[in-house]
């Protein structure tokens, strides 16, 4: 934090190498175990024990008439209980509720840290941790299928839909198998990633073009990086909303493919 | 042969930018749709709110592919 200041806006334009973090260990540094812990592996274990703590903490001791943390963790399971499970799976759905919560408890908390001050980074902008929580739900949707319908039953539901003409299977089954079994995990990742990616690339560009601007040569230019600041504080708002968006989508995403796997053949 | 105009940097945005068209008019589709639900008949307002937001993720995820392949695919 010493000498010119132009160091702050050296990363404008921002790009691909705006999301790599350096080891916080720095003997780790340029060994193999170099992206063991970083900001981001530090942000998601911060989020993990949030959560593990925050929950414990509310349910320790449960009153009829709730204090305040046990009554924000019984209305964001309610919520996530009546409002995704008994919707979109039915009365079923309500054994996937904890799951389901504790999904959307974690993607909003990693996500909400690409607006906190100083976490300042999403870890789900990193296509990693996305990818895992998309292939636990593809493992779980599947195996529910399987064990509802067995291995071919459920092939055929999943590739097969009711009422097809024999002539259009030939199109259909391949369509129906890459929609279903293929492209649901991969979009369901490549969602959450991108609008993280999107976003904190979205507030790099007004945030340190704001600073380029306000060292710009021209001294007519400077006076624009406060519009660039204004529209990054609005950009930030906008940003919240996308937040909670994306984990409310998730979350839905999840049980929608979790309902389709326990539904009844028609 | 002497170039009249030439295009630098990467020409990723502008697919990007024409990949973006699409989803934008199916979200601006998704969308109408609701208000229109429910100004006709405001209590399905619950009842097709879930329908809307799934509609919305998988028309959006065509968008989000176009930036991902825009950062993914050098050139």
């Amino acid at each position: 934090m010493s000498g010119q200041p132009t160091v702050f806006a050296a990363e404008f334009p921002p790009g691909t190498d705006s999301f790599e973090f350096d080891s916080l260990i720095p003997a780790l540094r340029d060994t193999a175990a170099a992206t063991l812990v970083t900001k981001i592996t530090l942000l998601v274990w911060i989020a993990v024990a949030a959560l593990i703590i925050f929950f414990l903490v509310a349910y320790r001791d449960p009153k009829i008439v709730p204090t305040r943390a046990q009554w924000m963790a019984e209305s964001l399971y309610g919520a996530i209980r009546d409002g995704v499970c008994r919707e979109v799976i039915g009365r079923e759905g309500v054994r996937f509720a904890p799951y389901l919560t504790t999904l959307f408890c974690f993607i909003l908390l990693t996500n909400l840290f690409g607006i906190i001050p100083f976490a300042q980074i999403s870890p789900n902008s990193h296509i990693a941790f996305p990818a895992v929580l998309a292939v636990i739900t593809y493992v779980v949707y599947i195996w529910l299928g399987i064990k509802k319908h067995g291995f071919f039953g459920y092939l055929k539901m999943s590739t097969i839909p009711p009422g097809t003409p024999i002539l259009l299977l030939p199109i259909m089954i391949p369509i129906e198998f890459i929609q279903n079994l293929i492209m649901r995990p991969v979009t369901l990742a490549v969602r959450l990633f991108a609008n993280m990616f999107a976003g904190h690339m979205v507030l790099l560009v007004f945030i340190l073009g704001g600073v380029a601007l306000f060292e710009a040569e021209n001294f007519l230019l400077r006076p624009v990086s406060l519009l660039s600041w204004a529209t990054a504080i609005a950009m930030t708002f906008f940003e919240l909303v996308v937040q909670i968006l994306q984990a409310y989508v998730f979350t839905l995403l999840t049980a929608t493919y979790i309902q389709s796997s326990i539904a009844e053949e028609h | 042969m002497s170039t009249l105009a030439a295009v630098e940097g990467s020409v990723n945005t502008i697919g990007y930018g024409i990949a973006a068209i699409g989803p934008g008019i199916g979200v601006g589709l998704v969308f109408a749709a609701y208000i229109q639900a429910t100004a006709r008949q405001p209590e399905s307002a619950g009842l097709t709110r879930v329908y809307m937001f799934m509609g919305f993720a998988v028309v959006e995820a065509l968008a989000l592919f176009g930036l991902v392949l825009a950062f993914a695919l050098g050139g």
